[in-house]
C-alpha cells in the first residue's frame, strides 16, 4: 500500500519536524497533516499544522476529515529529564491511547500506522542477552517510570494491531539517539569534559545516527512493515571506546554500589542521570537490527561514525554557538505561505 | 592480574542457560511470524579502525595479556600438551564442551590457548561465563575484554549459527569448580542439557575436550561456608594457597602438567529436523557427552605417571 495522506503526531519534536520535511520532499504523498500541542520547530513547506492535544475525538474528525491513510506517531517522550513523570505518562500511555482511538472504527481511512518506540522497551539487566532481538520480552518488568510508559504504550499497539488485522502497524525500537541537532541525556553527558561512568563498568552502547531515525520512521512509511522492528546502528560499542572517539577521559564518578545515592545529589550540580540510563551506564545494551535490514534499509551511519559526527560537533559547538537564527513558528506567516493567491509557487 | 578473573568467572555457566531455557527463553510474539529468512548476511560488517567488537572483546588487553601471563602459564608453568586437535573445524561453528575444575579455573584459558597456539588455523574462542559477573564491578569490565560472553542462549547461538565461531562451555558449570579434591575427575551432572540443545539449533558439531592437570593445579580441600555466607561469594575454598596468603592466594597455581583432549566431533544433525524439540534426544546425547569426556579422562588418567611430569 502506498501512502499518500500521511498524519505525523508530535509534529513539534525534533523527529516530527524533521520526518515531515524528508515527506514533503515525495511528490507522491498528497498531504501531510501535523498535529502537536506546540509549534513546530522546523520550517515547514507543505506540512500542515493543527494545534491540537491528543484528544481522540479531534484527531479522529482530522483523520476522517483529511482521509488519512497513515499515521505516524513520533511522539513518545523516552528521555526523563525531558518532562516529569507524570506529563510523560500522560503523553506516552494516554496519548498513544488516544491516537490509536482515533484510528479506530468501521469508517476509519487508517490503514497504516508506525510507532516510534524505544529500546528502553528492553531494558538493561545483568542476564540480558549481548543482542535483544525483536521477538525477546524484557527478562524482568520495568524499573523507571519511563521504561513502563513504553512498554504500556507498546502493549496497546499491540493489541490495536491483534484486534485490527487490516491495519498494518509498524513498531520502531530505536536505540540511544545522536546527532549534531539534538540534545539528549547522553549528547550531554559526552559534552561533558569527561564521560562519567560507573567504576568498574564498561557498557556496551549501540546507537543511532538522527539522520538515520528519521530514514527508518521514512522507510517505514514507504513500505508496509508489519511487526516490531529494532532500529540500531551496525557495531555496538565499549564506553571507553565512545570516550576514545571523543577523545575524552572516561570518569568514574559514580560508584558500583549506592550508585543511585551518589546520582541524587550530582543531579543537583548539573549531572543529569536519569533514572533510566543509570542501569544502562551499568550493563548496557545492544540489539540485533538485522530484522529491519533485511527488509531494505541500508544506515548511513554505523555507531562508530554516529559518534565521529558527535565529537566533529562537540568541538565545534563553542564556536558556533548562538550563530544561527533560531526558526519560529509563525502562524499568519505560515497562513499566508500556504493560502494566499498572492503567493506563487515557485517562491516556495 | 585479570586472567585468574577470568577463570574463575566460568562458574554455573550451565546454570544460567538452565535457568534461562526454564523460564524466560524469548518468547515468540504472537503478532509477529517467525522470520524464517536467514539474517545472517545481514550482519555488521568489520570496521577495520575498530579494536573492540560487538561483543566487546579487546584485541588490546586480550593481546596483552596473551603474551604475558597466559603464554608463560602454558608454555612454562603448565606445559600444556594437546591431543586431537585436527577435530576442531578451521572455520566453521562449533561447540566445545569440557569439564571444568580448580577454584579459579585455568582449564578455560588454557584450551582457548590451545587452539591459539596449535590449531592449523588459529581462532578465538568465546567462553561463556555467568552472567552473575556482569554484575560484579571489574569483573564486568574485565570479561568481555578478553573473550568471556555470558552465558545466554541468544548469545551462544548467534555466536555459533551467525557469526560461526567457537564457544566453549562447561556444562557442569560451578558444580565441576567447587568440588573438592577427593571427588577431581569425577564429572557432576552436566546441567540439563542446554548445550546439546544449544548445538542442534545452531546446526554445529560438539567437540568434547577432556582437561587433566587442573584438579591438581588448584585443589579444594574444604569450603568456608560462613565466609562464603558473608561475604555473598558463590564459594570461598580452602587451597594450598588461599586464604593463606590472603587474597593472592587465589592465584596461586601448583605446576601441575596439562594435558589437553580434543574427541571426535559428534554431528548434531544427524537426527532429522527440530532434534532439540525431543527432550529425550537431548537428554540422550548430553548424557552421552559426559560418558565420553568421563571415560577418556580415566584413560588419560591411567596413562599419566606423574601429576607434574604427565
Amino acid at each position: 500500500m502506498d501512502s499518500r495522506r500521511i498524519l505525523v503526531t508530535g509534529l513539534s519534536t525534533f523527529w516530527g519536524g524533521r520526518l515531515a520535511r524528508a515527506l514533503e520532499r515525495d511528490d507522491a504523498i498528497e498531504t501531510i497533516i501535523g498535529v502537536d500541542v506546540h509549534d513546530p520547530s522546523v520550517e515547514l513547506d507543505r506540512t500542515e499544522y493543527v494545534r491540537v492535544y491528543n484528544q481522540h475525538a479531534l484527531i479522529r474528525r482530522i483523520v476522517v476529515a483529511a482521509e488519512i491513510d497513515t499515521v505516524i506517531d513520533t511522539r513518545l517522550a523516552v528521555d526523563s529529564t525531558v518532562a516529569p513523570p507524570r506529563l510523560a505518562h500522560e503523553n506516552n500511555v494516554i496519548g498513544t491511547m488516544n491516537i490509536l482511538a482515533a484510528c479506530t472504527g468501521p469508517d476509519s481511512p487508517v490503514r497504516k500506522i508506525v510507532m516510534k518506540s524505544s529500546a528502553h522497551y528492553y531494558g538493561c539487566e545483568r542476564d540480558d542477552p549481548a543482542f535483544f532481538t525483536e521477538q525477546m520480552s524484557r527478562p524482568h518488568p520495568p524499573r523507571t517510570p519511563i521504561e513502563r510508559d513504553i512498554v504500556e504504550a507498546e502493549s496497546a499497539v499491540g493489541d490495536f494491531a491483534d484486534k485490527h488485522p487490516g491495519v498494518t502497524v509498524c513498531v520502531l525500537r530505536f536505540a540511544n539517539t545522536l546527532g549534531p541537532g539534538l540534545r539528549t541525556s547522553h549528547t550531554r553527558l559526552f559534552a561533558l569534559p569527561a564521560v562519567p561512568c560507573i567504576l568498574g563498568f564498561d557498557p556496551r552502547y549501540q546507537f543511532i545516527h538522527e539522520e538515520d531515525i528519521v530514514g527508518c520512521l521514512e522507510h517505514a512509511a514507504r513500505h508496509d512493515l508489519a511487526g516490531v522492528f529494532n532500529a540500531a546502528a551496525d557495531g555496538v560499542l565499549a564506553l571507553s571506546e565512545v570516550a576514545d572517539l571523543l577523545g575524552k577521559p572516561l570518569a568514574p564518578v559514580l560508584p558500583p554500589w549506592g550508585t543511585g545515592l551518589v546520582a541524587a545529589p550530582l543531579r543537583r550540580v548539573g549531572l543529569r542521570f536519569p533514572s533510566e540510563l543509570l542501569n544502562q551506564l551499568r550493563y548496557g545494551r545492544g540489539m540485533d537490527n538485522r530484522k529491519l535490514k533485511a527488509t531494505g534499509y541500508d544506515y548511513r551511519y554505523t555507531s562508530r561514525e554516529a559518534v565521529q559526527q558527535l565529537a566533529k560537533q562537540l568541538r565545534l559547538a563553542p564556536i558556533l554557538r548562538d550563530a544561527s537564527e533560531p526558526y519560529r513558528y509563525e502562524q499568519e506567516v505560515e497562513e499566508f505561505l500556504r493560502y494566499s493567491p498572492s503567493v506563487r509557487r515557485g517562491e516556495r | 592480574m585479570g586472567d585468574e578473573r577470568r577463570v574463575m568467572a566460568r562458574e554455573a555457566a550451565e546454570e544460567v542457560r538452565e535457568e534461562a531455557e526454564g523460564g524466560r527463553l524469548p518468547e515468540a510474539s504472537r503478532r509477529e511470524p517467525l522470520d524464517v529468512e536467514d539474517l545472517r548476511e545481514h550482519l555488521p560488517g568489520i570496521e577495520p579502525d575498530r579494536q573492540v567488537s560487538d561483543w566487546g572483546r579487546s584485541e588490546r588487553v586480550e593481546g596483552i595479556l596473551d603474551r604475558t601471563l597466559v603464554d608463560f602459564l602454558y608454555h612454562y608453568w603448565f606445559r600444556v600438551s594437546v591431543e586431537g586437535l585436527d577435530g576442531v573445524p578451521d572455520d566453521s561453528g562449533a561447540l566445545l564442551v569440557s569439564n571444568h575444575s580448580g577454584a579459579l579455573p585455568p582449564d578455560a584459558t588454557m584450551i582457548a590457548k590451545a587452539i591459539k597456539e596449535e590449531h592449523r588455523r588459529p581462532r578465538p574462542v568465546h567462553i561463556t561465563v555467568e552472567h552473575f559477573f556482569k554484575g560484579y564491578p571489574g569483573f564486568a569490565m574485565l570479561l568481555p575484554k578478553i573473550g568471556a560472553v555470558p552465558a545466554h542462549p541468544a548469545n551462544v547461538h548467534r555466536l555459533l549459527y551467525d557469526e560461526r565461531q567457537l564457544v566453549l562451555v562447561f556444562p557442569e558449570g560451578r558444580k565441576g569448580t567447587e568440588k573438592l579434591y577427593k571427588d577431581r575427575y569425577r564429572l557432576r551432572r552436566f546441567g540439563r542439557g542446554g548445550f546439546v540443545a544449544a548445538a542442534m539449533r545452531a546446526q554445529v558439531p560438539i567437540v568434547p575436550v577432556c582437561v587433566v592437570g587442573a584438579e591438581e593445579a588448584q585443589p579444594i580441600f574444604a569450603h568456608l561456608r560462613l565466609l562464603q555466607r558473608l561475604t555473598g561469594l558463590i564459594y570461598v575454598p580452602v587451597t594450598p594457597s588461599f586464604p593463606l596468603l590472603g587474597p593472592a592466594g587465589m592465584l596461586g597455581y601448583l605446576p601441575a602438567k596439562f594435558v589437553i583432549r580434543f574427541l571426535e566431533p559428534i554431528a548434531t544433525d544427524q537426527w532429522g529436523p527440530e532434534p532439540w524439540e525431543d527432550a529425550g534426544l537431548v537428554q540422550t546425547v548430553a548424557e552421552k557427552v559426559r560418558d565420553l569426556i568421563q571415560r577418556n579422562l580415566l584413560d588419560m588418567l591411567a596413562k599419566r605417571s606423574s601429576v607434574w611430569m604427565g
